[in-house]
């Protein structure tokens, strides 16, 4: 309550709260930068299908540097050049930017392999049928081409949300960072761990049985 | 009427159509014969401009197909086309399959799409399978699917390649009667095939593809009965 007064103190009811805002704080970031991901993702996938060799000479190396780098050192790297070039971002738009070009980059393989997967015969009948390019796009490689990749994308969602807690390397205090904090004035860090643990497990159980939902749905 | 003039393509450097001339006025059934890489698949492709050309012209009911300003989206509603792979789409149940191409290429409303989707499939004889996936469905069925598909758009030519390659046996009947009913229909058509049944039966003139040309082309009864070119020949008494 007055952490002034005793800088130990146990875990009180209050904390709990204190790792809520910092799980929704992990919400936030992880949200936002997959949205942003995959939509980026989805377009450099289309690129990459579609662009064949001009986009994988330049785009493809590209993405291939940001998968690779660890995600840490990307975010150290970009957090402290950027103002250098006039950016000047805070950790969390920081977060969202590496975080959204990380998810890109693996969005984009995932997307190419989609659009694979739909196959040259399927969109000429649809393109037979008087479809236009964004037609069988919309209509045909997007649902076909998606069902087929979603479990790999479900795999880069929720990876991306535990790397979000790299984040807090640059002071971003989500929920990772605060049960750091909370650890070093509590001193107990197994009952810390343990709550942040089923934080996380609370945010990405949902999502991944309703995944699992949805596959089986479209199975049938 | 489709006219073929001088049509020559190419993948790379694979001259794969040395310059075809053919023309199958309208109620036509005309059948294309030969062996496994003579083009016939090319030659379809060309026709609704899948495939882009390199010299010649294809001209469709007067619209040159692969010229610049030409909307192929548009030409193509006027044909139909039928695949060896049947390619349903797999997310969309039948009725849904059929309906998809004249809601959103024609703009019909929904109801419109649904009912001449329901009626296409009855008149394949799938009317019982309209809220089935494809997946639940045999080759045959599918086959059927992927015509009423087609002639949902309404075309004035239905373009077949190797409709029935791909299946069983036993199911080879059922899409063959199938393209009959069509024919009888009025329906200008033509069929790429291997049933040398349903070439002598049904169509009105049978072409035979050899290494890029139409070596031979005539009425069914004369390719079967007295084919002339050495090619021919051989080809048939290799099917019999
Ligand atoms: N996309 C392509 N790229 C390169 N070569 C191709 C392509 N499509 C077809 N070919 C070649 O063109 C030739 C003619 O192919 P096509 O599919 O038209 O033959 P076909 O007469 O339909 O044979 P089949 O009876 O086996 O279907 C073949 O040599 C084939 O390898
Ligand atoms: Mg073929």
């Amino acid at each position: 309550m007055e952490p002034t007064m005793s800088f130990f103190s146990g875990f009180q009811p209050s904390d709990l709260l204190y790792l809520a805002e910092a799980a929704w704080r992990t919400v936030l970031i992880s949200v936002l930068s997959i949205s942003i991901g995959t939509f980026l993702g989805a377009i450099f996938g289309w690129m990459m299908y579609e662009g064949k060799w001009a986009a994988a000479l330049t785009l493809g190396p590209v993405l291939d540097v940001f998968r690779s780098v660890p995600l840490i050192i990307q975010l150290v790297l970009f957090y402290n050049f950027a103002p250098m070039i006039g950016l000047n971002l805070d950790p969390f738009l920081s977060g969202v930017v590496i975080l959204s070009i990380y998810c890109a980059s693996l969005v984009a393989n995932v997307a190419r392999g989609g659009m694979e997967a739909v196959g040259q015969p399927m969109r000429r009948a649809a393109r037979s049928l008087g479809m236009s390019y964004w037609q069988d796009l919309r209509y045909v490689v997007l649902p076909i081409g998606g069902r087929a990749v979603f479990p790999s994308w479900v795999g880069v969602a929720l990876g991306v949300m535990k790397d979000s807690a790299l984040v807090s390397v640059l002071g971003y205090v989500e929920l990772l960072k605060a049960s750091q904090i909370l650890i070093t004035r509590t001193q107990e860090p197994l009952l810390i761990l343990t709550i942040a643990g089923a934080f996380y497990f609370a945010l990405s159980y949902p999502i991944s049985r309703y995944a699992a939902t949805l596959e089986k749905r479209w199975a049938s | 009427m489709i006219q073929i003039r001088g049509l020559e393509k190419y993948f790379g450097t694979l001259q794969v159509l040395k310059g075809i001339d053919l023309d199958i006025p309208k109620g036509e059934v005309l059948s294309i014969i030969g062996a496994s890489g003579s083009g016939k698949s090319t030659l379809l492709y060309c026709i609704n401009g899948l495939e882009a050309i390199q010299a010649g012209t294809v001209s469709v009911a007067g619209t040159d197909v692969h010229a610049k300003g030409t909307d192929v989206n548009k030409l193509r509603q006027k044909m139909g086309m039928v695949f060896q792979q049947w390619n349903s789409f797999p997310h969309l149940t039948a009725l849904e399959n059929v309906a998809l191409a004249p809601k959103i290429v024609k703009g019909k409303s929904k109801a419109e799409a649904r009912d001449i989707a329901a009626k296409q499939l009855k008149h394949v004889g799938l009317g019982d399978k309209l809220d089935v996936y494809p997946s639940a469905l045999s080759g045959g069925q599918q086959q059927r699917l992927a015509i009423a598909r087609a002639l949902a758009m309404e075309p004035d030519y239905m373009l077949f390649d190797e409709a029935t390659s791909a299946l069983d046996p036993e199911l080879v009947g059922e899409v063959l009667d199938t393209m009959r009913l069509l024919a009888e229909d009025g329906m200008t058509m033509i069929c790429v095939t291997h049933e040398m049944s349903f070439a002598r039966d049904v169509s009105d003139r049978v072409a035979f593809f050899h290494e890029g040309v139409i070596e031979e082309i005539d009425t069914p009864a004369n390719i079967f009965g007295v084919p002339k070119s050495e090619h021919l020949q051989k080809f048939l008494s290799n099917i019999r």
